[in-house]
């Protein structure tokens, strides 16, 4: 192959096993391409240095034999998760100058298991957001344009540099983290695959916490076969996590191809949104025919308190955040406004000049819903109906295997067309908060165009602990829709 | 607790008496080698934040993991306070800024502590015992410490002590003076340290009291109470509570009102002043901790450690009194573990428990005090002592000699049976050897052999310039036994 | 339920968030605009619904009490913007 950015991951681990490419090779073909596309502004820091001296340590074990499962494959890592040696923003500006002393757990996993990191990717600020517009270093440019259009759009959010990198080959997948939905509606709008594991699947040490309820990582990829080969390094068993799930990981890639033969596939009525683009609607019916085409049986499921989870996101997500951003403080790492003279002068300049607005609005939702008088009101109330989705999906799995849905209300939007309106902003996690709030597996894979050629994804949800039927179904998927639209590379220098 | 307001414990104000009203929390620092949520060190005076894991120092990413001895110790201390366990129990966070609380929250327990209501007795000096409600225990994180002198503009911080385990302890508000809150906390220590739970030592903090005082009119309704931090020996509690009181009484009495707020005790000037740092009306946004799962017990487990508790003071008291010791007695030995340690030490090494309780109160205690030493620092082992008592039981030495003994091997050491030998300490019991020293005595005596007839109380100058002449080791009874006889004395003399 | 600018006031105290004057306003109307919408969750009965407590069906997990972190105050403190002899500066507190 002439282009070694061409390679899926599964493609690119068996080219470099089989010797016919090296990992230095591969990695310098795909820093040459990272940084050709610095117009997407996919990366807050590129580490290209490492990458390389990377890369030779793995085909050092190549040629030993020793090669692990991601031996010498060159990735992308969020900025959320912390990496030893090499600064982790958050995509905020109060941990601009945080470089962490320990790595990840999953990061950790992926160069046990062999892995290249290429550089942290661009990021909404602590994840908040799902257009990459509310990070500090800039926001994140869409690879994709529609029809005609030169107009920037965004790659969703919060992973939206993974997504956008992914999308644009300049690594061969990335890794992501969704709280709401932060893996799934950035790989739907750019036409890639994500999913997020069930909650305590794969280890949130390392990791800077948002939310700590609702945080999981997942693998960003061009195909579900790369998503099972990645989640399958990525999750572990980690002591060093109370929520981390004492689960065997399984052979994710083993039963990909199995089918869907026999399988019940659960359509919740209410998913069905007022207003929602007719696009989206016939996506996910031709969803569910394509599924079924193959042997899947179809039934309609309902999940009654899904309109409700958004509003139950914005109460617990904030809340659990405001506390969890509480250590950015100015005392021990990260931003500390200059000449103050008294503590209180010191956190409250610190902070005020380390978080963006959007991260400080959620602060204060977060605070107040917590606070003397409303706890019960908001929080609990908020947890109540968290109670409340989790058994309607209880109830959906008792008839059904799996759930499809659309992964986003729309596709891609320019810049700055939701940035003033939080509450419309918010909406992009409609079809997918819900899985965080029960803590299932979901998966975004690419089903199809818009009229105006942007990719749309669709949206498989599992049982707990059921990845594996999760990437079965999306595999199925990915079959029938034979996705293989991609975005012109305008933003390579011509 | 009910009872009509004992009289002896009102204070007297200028509109008459009132009563204290005291409730306590102490913090009591689990005895664990690493912290309740970090696998970093505890021991006391590290080097600044050479114990601190990047959990401690709340780095991003960073997560708890609960160290399952500090639940059992919690447990364990729950069980010594006769307090319900609950086998459901909750982390939450406690959310509020300071430079020794790394993430902004302290990790605590609020709603669902994992020890609920219990009890503990109490004895006063005058014998009376009163018991004190526990509320609750639960499991939370000490905050680090913030040095304010080492600069004029900066404090310092050390995080060494940030995630610590501690168990706080919180009372009723049963306790009615200066006295009984001291005895509250030394009874409280004593069980913690039996129960091997906490050190108890006040002075490195790792037992820390607050004190909640108000003032009522005797069996009133509740006054507003202050809160007073960090009272860190037995001492300051009586003079914490005495001060606070008055204050409280002063200023109601002039027609004021009491504002619940936080005091420190300043020790130096032996008042208590108002906290300007915690002044400010806090609200802690209390909520589950969603790093943590709630902690669920086994009733089986809590079986176990129920099952593997050691005797603690109450009844090893009563033990005590079983083998014939005084009420009084028994509380001075058991008051603490090591003490009630060493006097079974002295049991099992065969000594017979009441000549044993007297021997350490009347001798051994006192040299230790004079000296400034613990028990566990004292030179004499309980074997030891056990050793000189049997020599008085079996008459090898006289009760004179065992004193004199004691305090060689205080000075010297060494097995008081060699000593006694190689002095030649051993007690004259043969009679010839008395009978020949009575008669010298008798021989160079005349004129006080003639006066001994009609003042028969002399006869004890007769026995002191015998023992003078044996130098001490003449059995007393023997002597008296033979100057009877050689000086015709009647029996009863 | 909605906010009054002195509410934003004491919750940004709370949250030790400087927010000037002029932010105050503008503050208060996007969060009441948040508030607004999530006020829709009064509409579901949650009676004799438990809170979600935890996310995952699992025990708390625990560890052996054995000292196994620490030693390192160079690299606890290596991100203080301010430190001294290892120990974290900050302006003086006043007790
Ligand atoms: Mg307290
Ligand atoms: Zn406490």
């Amino acid at each position: 192959m002439s282009d070694p950015t061409e390679f899926t991951l599964a493609e690119a681990r068996d080219a470099v096993r089989g010797k016919k490419i090296s990992s230095v090779e591969l990695t310098q073909a795909f820093i040459a391409a990272m940084q050709a596309a610095r117009p997407l502004n996919a990366f807050v820091t590129e580490t290209p240095d490492r990458a390389l001296a990377m890369a030779k340590a793995s085909d050092a074990r190549i040629a030993k034999g020793e090669a692990g499962k991601l031996e010498g494959l060159p990735l992308a890592i969020k900025d959320l998760f912390c990496t030893k040696g090499v600064r982790s923003t958050a995509g905020s500006n109060i941990l601009g100058n945080f470089i962490p002393p320990y790595e990840s757990t999953v990061t950790q996993n992926l160069w046990d298991a062999g892995a290249v990191m290429l550089g942290k990717t661009n990021m909404d600020e602590f994840a908040m957001g799902s257009s990459n517009e509310t990070s500090y270093y800039k926001p994140v440019l869409n690879p994709w344009r529609a029809k005609d259009s030169n107009a920037a759009l965004v790659p969703g959010g919060s992973s939206g540099g993974s997504s956008a990198a992914v999308a644009s080959r300049i690594c061969l997948a990335a890794t992501g983290t969704d709280t709401g939905g932060s893996i799934r509606q950035p790989a739907a709008v750019t036409g890639t695959v994500g999913i997020k594991p069930t909650y305590g699947r794969c280890s949130r040490w390392g990791i800077v916490a948002f939310a700590s309820s609702l945080d999981q990582a997942g693998p960003m990829t061009r195909t579900v076969r790369d998503a099972a080969i990645l989640l399958g390094s990525m999750a572990s068993v980690d002591p060093k996590d109370s929520t981390s799930v004492d689960l065997p990981v399984p052979d994710y890639e083993a039963g990909l191809e199995s089918g869907v033969k026999g399988l019940r596939i659960g359509i919740p009525k209410e998913y069905r949104l007022d207003g929602a683009p007719p696009e989206i609607d016939a996506l996910w019916q031709k969803g569910a025919e394509w599924l079924k085409a193959q042997g899947a049986e179809i039934v309609e499921i309902s999940l009654p308190h899904t309109k409700y989870a958004l509003p139950a996101y914005y109460i617990v997500a904030p809340a659990e955040a405001s506390s969890n951003l509480a250590r950015y403080d100015g005392v021990r790492f990260g931003h500390r406004a200059k000449g103050t003279h008294e503590i209180a002068e010191l956190y409250e300049k610190s902070r005020a000049e380390g978080f963006g607005a959007e991260v400080r609005r959620r602060i204060l939702i977060g605070t107040y819903v917590l606070s003397a008088g409303y706890y019960d009101a908001y929080y609990i109330r908020a947890q109540k109906v968290r109670s409340l989705i989790a058994r309607d999906f209880e109830q959906a799995f008792a008839k059904c295997d799996a759930i499809l849905t659309p992964a986003t209300p729309g596709p891609a939007f320019p810049v700055g067309a939701k940035s003033d309106d939080p509450i419309s902003m918010y909406l992009n996690d409609v079809f997918t908060v819900t899985v965080n709030l029960a803590g299932l597996p979901g998966l975004a894979v690419p089903a199809g165009l818009t009229a105006n050629g942007l990719p749309l994804g669709l949206q498989v949800i599992g049982k707990a602990f059921d990845e594996a039927t999760v990437l079965k179904v999306g595999r199925s998927i990915e079959v029938a829709a034979n996705f293989t639209s991609r975005p012109e590379t305008w933003w390579r220098a011509p | 607790m009910n009872a009509a307001p004992d009289k002896n414990k009102l204070i007297a104000g200028a509109t008459g008496p009132w009563e204290i009203v005291i409730g306590m929390e102490v913090h009591a620092q689990v005895l664990s080698q690493s912290k309740l949520f970090s696998g970093a060190a505890t021991a006391f005076g590290a080097a600044p934040n050479a114990q601190v894991s990047f959990v401690d120092a709340a780095m991003p990413g960073m997560l708890p993991v609960i160290n399952k001895f500090c639940v059992e110790q919690a447990v364990r201390t729950g069980l010594g306070l006769k307090a319900k366990i609950n086998l459901e129990s909750i982390f939450d966070r406690k959310n509020y800024f300071y430079p020794d609380l790394p993430a902004g929250y302290q990790i605590s327990q609020y709603k669902n502590p994992i020890v609920g209501e219990g009890e503990v007795t109490i004895d006063l000096k005058d014998g009376e015992s009163i018991r004190v409600g526990i509320e609750r225990l639960h499991l939370e994180q000490d905050a680090g410490k913030s040095l304010h002198d080492q600069h004029p503009d900066h404090s310092f911080v050390d995080l060494n002590r940030a995630g610590v385990a501690l168990m706080e302890i919180v009372t009723k508000p049963d306790m009615r003076s200066s006295e009984e809150a001291a005895a509250f906390v030394r009874k409280l220590r004593a069980i913690v340290r039996y129960l091997g739970t906490c050190d108890g030592n006040m002075e490195e903090g790792s037992m820390r009291a607050d004190v909640n005082v108000s003032v009522r009119k005797p069996g009133g309704p509740l006054g507003t109470r202050c809160e007073i931090k960090n009272v860190n020996s037995m001492r300051f509690i009586v003079q914490a509570v005495e001060f606070e009181a008055r204050r409280q009484v002063e200023i109601l009495e002039a027609g004021g009102e009491i504002r619940q707020e936080t005091r420190l005790f300043d020790s130096r000037a032996g008042e208590t002043r108002s906290m300007r740092s915690k002044e400010e009306a806090h609200d802690y946004r209390y909520f589950p901790d969603p790093d943590l799962l709630p902690l669920v017990l086994d009733q089986a487990w809590v079986n176990d450690i129920a099952a593997s508790l050691p005797e603690l003071p109450d009844a090893k008291k009563a033990r005590f009194m079983e083998l014939g010791l005084s009420a009084y007695d028994a509380s001075v030995l058991v008051a603490e573990k090591e003490t009630a340690d060493y006097f079974e030490a002295m049991l099992a090494a065969g000594s017979e428990a009441k000549s044993a309780a007297n021997w350490l109160n009347n001798e051994y205690f006192g040299r230790l005090n004079k000296a400034g030493l613990s028990i566990t620092d004292g030179p004499v082992s309980a074997e030891a002592n056990s050793a000189i008592l049997a020599m008085v039981a079996d008459n090898s030495i006289s009760g004179k000699i065992a004193k004199d003994l004691l305090d060689i091997i205080w000075s010297e050491g060494g097995d008081p049976k060699a000593v006694v030998e190689a002095r030649g300490l051993r007690q004259v019991t043969d009679t010839g050897a008395i009978e020949a020293a009575v008669d010298a005595v008798i021989a160079a005596n005349p004129a006080k052999v003639e006066e001994v007839k009609s003042k028969p109380k002399l006869a004890g100058w007769f026995v002191g310039q015998v023992m003078k002449q044996t130098g001490g080791k003449a059995n007393p009874q023997a002597v008296n036994a033979v100057l009877k006889v050689r000086l015709g004395l009647p029996d009863d003399a | 339920m909605s906010v009054d600018k002195d509410t934003v006031r004491r919750i940004a105290k709370l949250a030790r968030l400087a927010l000037e004057e002029e932010r105050v306003e503008p503050m208060e109307r996007e969060l009441n605009q948040i508030l607004a919408w999530v006020e829709q969750l009064g509409e579901v009965n949650v009676e004799d619904v438990p809170a979600m407590t935890s996310v995952v069906a699992q025990r708390l997990k625990m560890r052996e009490d054995k000292v196994t972190d620490g030693g390192q105050p160079e690299a606890v403190t290596a991100n203080a913007p301010l430190s001294e002899d290892n120990f974290f500066v900050v302006p003086k507190v006043v007790e």
